[in-house]
């Protein structure tokens, strides 16, 4: 009787005939008993566990550590906010979209912003043009750097989050600077901005630019190639490209898997037909890539806003038009009628011609999209966010189901939702 | 105007309404009965392959007399076209429409959600329920203009409700059914799930 000696080694199940390891497989064991304990088992997820992201719950069925069925709970966080627009004017609605996507508040900002004058047919002016774009790529960065700081805890790697929340209060403080906010920054009105950049802002970000990659560099270092980090994000959660595009996902969800749709490239904006930077396109639409294509997002990122720096050009912020643009306080003082555009404004309210604009950002979770249907009055008769993340994360039982209960914790973290949008 | 109208005006005849573009966006009005086939060919048909679902939503509009419309927005990513399709219901008579939700799997969601916010039935879903609003929401539907902005009920009566709302009902009777967990329940908390987590949502007046 010969005896064969069999060396385990971290990660595999052991060693083959020809000696080669052999690598734990992916998802259930297919020669798993398949009647072991026979019993499946109801798990409840949530709503209050970190590894939900806030306050999703998620109803598990399991069979043993196999998840058979996920039915997630969303509206814990419901706040109306489609319902409050109705009773607002345009420039009023700009604070309640701050509490969306409330990681990426001036993303949000910018595109009701655009929206609205897309409704209204508003040109915009080249400094303001080219600030928001700051704004945005400000927000895909933070947007980006919580994302892989808290896909990381989930995983179990803990210093990654440290690094990226470090770089991400950098951007705060400039957020904070600029809007005298560091969440809540309501930074557009309608045909413009509530404020210029202050003094020492350029700087600032620039320094933030030239800083920043080093980070990138040491999250790629810790990350890309940890075994630990690929054996759990590659191969699971897989969406194929025909799956991506009919489950409506967007944003990296939908670029992970092969899709090269951005709407910056596409259906470009604010001038990002003008901006040179490429868009990255995943191939097998699992974890991994998905936080590959943001990693390299946060690169491009960075390009653009030293573009957008370079090329910013002085003038005014607003346009100079007095039935949206307040005037300045010291002429509604002195000029008779700039008093009467600031009452009527103050008191009535921007008009919008009858009819209805839907416009869609590339924002960092997918295409936030904002339709508004107006009937000639100041308030809005219909105001519609279309919300990336909550069309992403309804492919969340379909990416989960079949794979182990582990892997649904790595799957919800790669899609990136943020509550406050999910549940409007 | 996007040429796709012309395309579908010649396919479907009468069943294609009204066509307009607002603010750059080609609307076309398509008859409710028509809906799911007009959708299927705009997604199938090559040269036309809308085959990315941006939303679903629907708009009811403050003058009573207008009718409340479902809007759909459709995209051909490869093209890059994008169509807004819209179907218009009497609010008078029943508001129904068939689901798209075996052409877009993303179409799930965003039905329950305009179900859930508005009351339409959107027929031959496969799990047409509340999602923002709490299954026993008994209140209407929020985005409809009837509703009042502070909800339907009193402040005491919604925190009288919230209350004596049941606390075992954390799950539904659907989810207890999965796992065979029902049978392993004292009948009288049977009893108590069934009234309290699938009430029948009151129609709004």
């Amino acid at each position: 009787m010969s005896t064969r000696t069999v060396t385990y080694a971290l990660g595999t199940t052991g060693v083959a005939p020809d000696g080669t390891p052999v690598r734990v497989p992916l998802g259930a064991p297919p020669d798993a008993e398949p009647d072991l304990g026979g019993e499946h088992l109801l798990l409840n997820i949530g709503p209050q566990h970190p590894a939900t992201h806030g306050v999703l719950r998620l109803v598990v069925e399991l069979d043993g550590e196999t998840v058979v069925r996920c039915i997630p709970h969303v509206g814990y966080l419901h706040s109306g906010f489609e319902k409050l627009g109705e009773y607002r004017f345009y420039n009023q609605i700009i604070p309640l979209t701050d509490r969306n996507d409330y990681l990426a508040p001036m993303s949000n900002n910018v595109g009701v912003a655009l929206a609205v004058e897309k409704l209204m047919g508003i040109g915009i002016t080249p400094r303001c043009t080219v600030l928001r774009v700051i704004a945005c790529e400000m927000s895909r960065i933070i947007s980006h750097l919580v994302w892989v700081g808290t896909t990381g805890i989930d995983l179990g790697a803990f210093t990654p989050f440290l690094w990226a929340f470090q770089q991400r209060e950098r951007i705060y403080d400039l957020q904070e600077m600029w809007t005298g906010a560091r969440l809540t920054t309501s930074l557009t009105r309608v045909g413009g901005l509530m404020a210029d950049i202050p003094e020492g802002f350029t700087a600032g970000l620039r320094e933030f630019i030239q800083t920043f990659p080093r980070t990138l560099a040491e999250l790629d270092r810790v990350l890309t190639r940890n075994a630990i980090w690929v054996g759990r994000t590659q191969g699971v959660g897989v969406m194929t490209a025909a799956e991506a595009t009919n489950w409506s996902l967007s944003g990296p969800m939908l670029r992970a898997s092969g899709v090269p749709f951005d709407v910056r490239k596409d259906q470009p904006y604010l001038g990002y037909e003008t901006y040179d930077f490429e868009v990255p396109v995943g191939e097998h639409g699992d974890v991994y890539d998905r936080y590959l294509v943001r990693l390299e997002e946060m690169h491009q990122s960075t390009r653009i806003l030293a573009q957008a720096l370079d090329r910013l050009p002085d003038g005014p912020i607003n346009v100079d038009d007095p039935r949206v643009i307040l005037p300045s306080k010291s002429r509604a003082m002195s000029d008779m009628e700039a008093m009467i555009f600031h009452f009527k404004q103050v008191m009535e309210g921007v008009t919008a011609p009858v009819g209805e604009a839907y416009l869609g950002i590339e924002g960092p979770k997918g295409e936030l999209g904002y339709y508004f249907v107006s009937d000639g009055s100041a308030k809005p008769v219909r105001w519609r966010i279309r919300p990336p993340a909550f069309l992403n994360l309804a492919a969340l039982p379909k990416m989960a189901e079949g794979h182990l209960l582990s892997d649904l914790i790595a799957i919800n973290a790669s899609v990136d939702i943020v509550m406050g949008e999910v549940d409007r | 105007m996007n040429p796709s109208v012309a395309a579908l005006r010649a396919t479907f005849g009468s069943a294609i309404g009204r066509a307009m573009e607002l603010c750059g966006d080609t609307i076309v009005y398509v008859d409710r009965a028509h809906l799911v086939d007009v959708l299927r060919w705009l997604r199938d048909t090559p040269g036309q392959a809308y085959d990315y679902l941006v939303d679903v939503t629907a708009v009811e509009y403050r003058d009573r007399e207008r009718p409340l419309e479902v809007v759909y927005f459709l995209r051909a990513l490869a093209r890059v076209a994008d169509l807004r399709v819209k179907v218009e219901l009497d609010p008078a008579g029943e508001l129904a429409v068939d689901s798209v939700a075996s052409l877009w799997a993303g179409a799930n969601w965003l039905e329950r959600e305009v179900y859930d916010m508005f009351g339409v039935t959107f027929r031959g879903h496969p799990d047409l329920r509340r999602i923002l609003m709490w299954e026993t929401y008994a209140e209407g539907y929020p985005l409809r203009k009837d509703f009042p902005l502070r909800g339907r009920f009193s402040r005491a009566e919604q925190v009288r409700q919230a209350l004596n709302a049941n606390p075992e009902a954390h799950y539904s009777l659907e989810e207890l059914s999965l796992a065979d967990v029902q049978a392993e329940l004292p009948p009288d908390m049977v009893d108590r799930l069934r009234r309290g987590e699938r009430g029948t949502v009151p129609h709004s007046e």
